[in-house]
């Protein structure tokens, strides 16, 4: 396998930088703010203004160093590698890292979508040599359908039943936000209500322009309030005693694994909804295609398929195992909704 | 098509009964015939496509998709069917599925040959969750999590006709059933079925309440027999044919062809489904192996006999008995069995006794000695009355056994109790270590349930998943039927529905029973 500027720990070899390390480093590169991805403790962090934003939210003014801002589109030049960023579409800020060094174009993708998302700007593909591409669905039985019509199976419960009440398990960053714009714009106005832990972070997108309508904390509103209502809550919350306080719920989970039927009944989900930040196999697939890239690394998730459909499609691939990625806690952490 | 898909998934996912119940009584109320009976149908496991088979579909698949992203796929899921609907690649524009009758057509007339072009083409017309849907139905390997009951509960809930009614033709009518659903809407009078194939709703007993009862009863009114611990079953035979029926009305003869084929004479009794040689039952995990299979392995027909040990009469050859009184039918039975000698069914023996307290000796020597459940007390006068009709019989059973067994882990339950740990294992000293021999998920009440996960939360040493391991410093008394030996568990003992019977808040770990207790409860066979 032949050679690049860029490690297969995602160092920047040419001037000792990290794409998303693990670990505190002098100088990371950082995609997007989950915390599989964003950590606090690095020396100085080059992100996206949103994700810069997102960081101090989530880990204080001073969880780094020193914070460098780029925009999307704008190159920089940092010895002899030149930086762009480019939209991903998987959260608020989230990232592809174009590097390019002597000649030699390498994409680091993060996490990504290619379908719409208000709270996201669209992801753009970026032609290069090297393509490092996620795999958090890297199989072809994932086949996200369309998020609206998800939103639309959501808004249906809740006008089947006014007596009981709809409790979303997602994730805080993202996810949350992302579930609240879909009810928006499929003219859900009614106000929808949060778990503390929400709170923060749809503020911050509310402050980056990202309009989410009325939201009220859960725990100050009453049964009758709650009852026909909808709620946010982070999926450990629901396992918790803070859920007994919901009139009768339905337990809804937005993510990509609620296709499999047989795993959302055996998590106890009622109401599984197929909406996922991140790319299905189609996507993926035609990522790869569309970027023209001769080599693929695969990384955070099922690399084993993903590179298999490279190598059969003439494209050399190989499988990079960022172990320290799996700590993040279940199924792959808050990322791999 | 779209409309049942949508029911196989609310009836997957929805944990509560009666939601499930409402959701097909509605799809029966609003569902035309022939659907909804063909519905009916897939939902009880009485439709099946002869050639519709998991390795069809596994060829058509990999015909389309990579073999190695298939079997990756299938390792990922886990499920055949659901892979298969997963990665189907296609995605045609050419209109809705069809119906329902015109799909179970389809699938059943459809040659060999032509099935794999056929379900590829329905396949790549449906969405998702209908292709997931069309798969199930099509394997006829639903596994949604619902009872034939139900659905036949639901039919009693839609049409105000009694479940029991419903049970009773149940097996003389056969899909799309157009005079069951005519009969049930009142369109036509109840169907006409094949004697044999007709179900009689059971007599069942009421548990005896010793204070109350006792003083109100007179013992010569009451004839007694042990309480036998098989399953309760209704044989029917009539010109040489047999069913056997499980006391909800599933017809089980299949798997016990050692019984139902060699039964001489015809009538309709009722009686206990047990397993051992010469007509000695064994333990209830013997009996346990024989239902899991639908059809017995040929070592099960040698090592693991059934008999039934009959105790009622409801037709005596062709004539109804049930309106006889108790004493009546039970000469009748012993002339049936004077004149059909059976090899596979034998008389349930009556107990005498003299008073009440006279049985309570028999009850507790037969449960000590002999490891009886109880007795049952019947009424001499009483007629054979389906349901459970009040002071006609009782189970009087053992008293229950107890053990003071120390809290180990607490699993989260689900549906309402799912913000509570109420699956609760427990287990008793060996050698200075606590090893589990049971788990209990009832017997507490509410207020009970609370200060349980109150103790699980805060003792707390260990989490696996969905399970926590706790400090072994709660006692629980547990109450059991019976204790058996079992290589399946690390104690060697397994209990008989166990129960929390009250929380030892009181009573310090180290006083808790040691494994060389359970012996006595081992003593029986």
């Amino acid at each position: 396998m032949s050679e690049s500027f860029l490690g297969r720990d995602l160092a920047v070899l040419p001037i000792d930088a990290y794409i998303d390390p693990p670990v505190p480093r002098a100088r990371a590169i950082i995609t997007h703010g989950h915390s599989d991805h964003a950590r606090a403790g690095h020396g100085a962090v080059l992100a996206t203004p949103d994700t810069i934003a997102i960081m101090k939210t989530r880990y204080g003014e001073a969880c780094a160093g020193q914070f460098q801002a780029l925009d999307f589109g704008v190159p920089l030049q940092v010895g002899a590698v030149t930086i762009t960023f480019f939209p991903a579409g998987h959260i608020l800020g989230s990232a592809q890292v174009l590097l390019e060094y002597r000649g030699e174009r390498v994409v680091v993708t993060g996490d990504y979508k290619r379908l719409p998302d208000a709270t996201a700007a669209a992801f753009e593909i970026v032609p290069c040599d090297l393509l490092v591409t996620e795999a958090t669905f890297g199989l072809p039985v994932f086949q996200h359908p369309d998020p609206l019509d998800e939103i639309g199976r959501l808004i249906r419960s809740v006008a089947a039943d006014s007596t009981r009440c709809h409790v979303i398990g997602s994730y805080a960053l993202g996810k949350a936000q992302r579930i609240i714009s879909l009810l928006r714009r499929a003219g859900y106005d009614a106000p929808i209500y949060l778990h503390g832990a929400m709170v923060r972070l749809c503020a911050l997108y509310e402050e980056r322009g990202i309009g989410l309508g009325d939201l009220r904390l859960a725990a100050e509103a009453g049964p009758e309030a709650l009852q026909g209502g909808i709620v946010i809550a982070p999926p450990s919350a629901l396992k918790d005693r803070w859920s007994r306080r919901l009139p009768d719920p339905v337990l809804a989970v937005a993510s990509g694994w609620m296709s499999v039927k047989q795993r959302a009944r055996q998590a106890g989900v009622e109401l599984p909804l197929v909406i996922s930040d991140h790319a299905d196999w189609g996507e993926l697939t035609a990522t790869i295609a569309d970027t023209g890239a001769s080599r693929v690394w695969v990384t955070h998730g099922r690399e084993d398929a993903l590179v298999h459909y490279c190598r059969t499609q003439g494209i050399e691939a190989e499988p990079l195992a960022l172990l320290a990625y799996d700590e993040a806690g279940d199924e792959g952490g808050e990322a791999a909704a | 098509m779209k409309a049942f898909a949508q029911l196989m998934e609310l009836l997957a996912l929805t944990p509560s009964r009666n939601r499930k119940l409402d959701a097909l009584t509605r799809y029966f109320a609003e569902t035309p015939d022939p659907d909804r009976g063909l519905a009916l149908a897939i939902l009880t496991g009485a439709l099946s496509f002869r050639n519709v088979k998991p390795a069809l579909l596994r060829d058509l698949v990999e015909r389309e998709v990579d073999p190695v992203l298939f079997r990756l796929s299938y390792d990922f899921v886990g499920d055949l069917g659901e892979t298969i609907a997963l990665i189907w690649p296609h995605k045609s524009d050419s209109g809705d599925l069809p119906s329902l009758g015109a799909l179970v057509e389809r699938l059943s007339l459809t040659s060999k040959a032509d099935l794999p072009g056929v379900i590829g083409a329905l396949l790549s017309r449906a969405s998702i969750t209908e292709r997931w849907a069309l798969v199930k139905i099509a394997t006829g390997a639903l596994r949604i999590g619902l009872s034939a009951r139900l659905a036949k509960t639901a039919l009693a809930q839609m049409s105000g006709v009694e479940l029991s009614a419903i049970e009773e033709v149940w097996h003389g009518v056969s899909p799309p059933y157009l005079p069951l659903f005519d009969w049930l809407s009142g369109r036509a009078g109840r169907p006409e079925i094949d004697p044999t194939a007709r179900f009689h709703p059971l007599m069942l007993a009421q548990p005896i309440d010793e204070a109350k009862d006792f003083p109100k009863l007179d013992p010569a009114d009451f004839a007694a027999e042990w309480k036998w611990d098989g399953i309760r079953v209704q044989i029917i035979a009539s010109g040489g044919r047999v069913s056997l029926f499980s006391r909800t009305g599933d017809d089980i003869a299949a798997a016990f062809p050692d019984v139902t084929e060699t039964i001489v004479g015809d009538g309709v009794l009722d009686g206990e489904l047990l397993v051992g040689a010469e007509f000695t039952p064994g333990a209830f995990n013997d009996l346990q192996q024989r239902l899991n299979r639908k059809t017995p392995l040929n070592r099960h027909l040698l090592e693991l006999p059934a008999f039934v040990r009959v105790y009622d009469v409801l037709f005596d050859g062709a004539e109804d008995v049930r309106a006889l009184p108790w004493s009546a039918r039970r000469a009748r039975l012993e002339r049936w069995f004077t004149r059909h000698p059976q090899r596979r069914l034998d008389l349930s023996p009556t107990l005498d006794f003299m008073s009440f307290e006279d049985l309570d000796a028999i009850r507790r020597r037969g449960a000590d000695e002999q490891g009886h459940e109880g007795v049952m007390l019947k009424r001499r006068d009483a007629p054979y009355v389906p349901g459970r009709p009040a002071g006609l019989w009782y189970k009087w059973k053992r008293d229950p056994a107890m053990v003071d067994a120390v809290l180990m882990y607490a699993q989260r339950g689900h549906g309402k109790r799912s913000s509570y740990y109420s699956d609760f294992t427990f287990g008793v000293w060996r050698e200075g270590e606590i090893v589990p021999i049971g788990k209990a998920y009832f017997g507490f009440t509410d207020a009970e349930l609370k200060a349980l996960d109150r103790f699980v939360r805060n003792h707390t040493i260990k989490s696996f998943g969905p399970v926590r391991e706790v400090d072994k410093t709660l006692v629980l008394e547990v109450a059991f039927d019976s204790a058996q030996r079992s290589g399946r568990h690390k104690s060697g003992i397994a209990l008989r529905f166990p129960r929390i019977n009250r929380i030892r808040w009181d009573k310090p770990a180290a006083e808790a029973a040691r494994i060389e207790d359970m012996d006595v409860f081992l003593a029986a066979p």
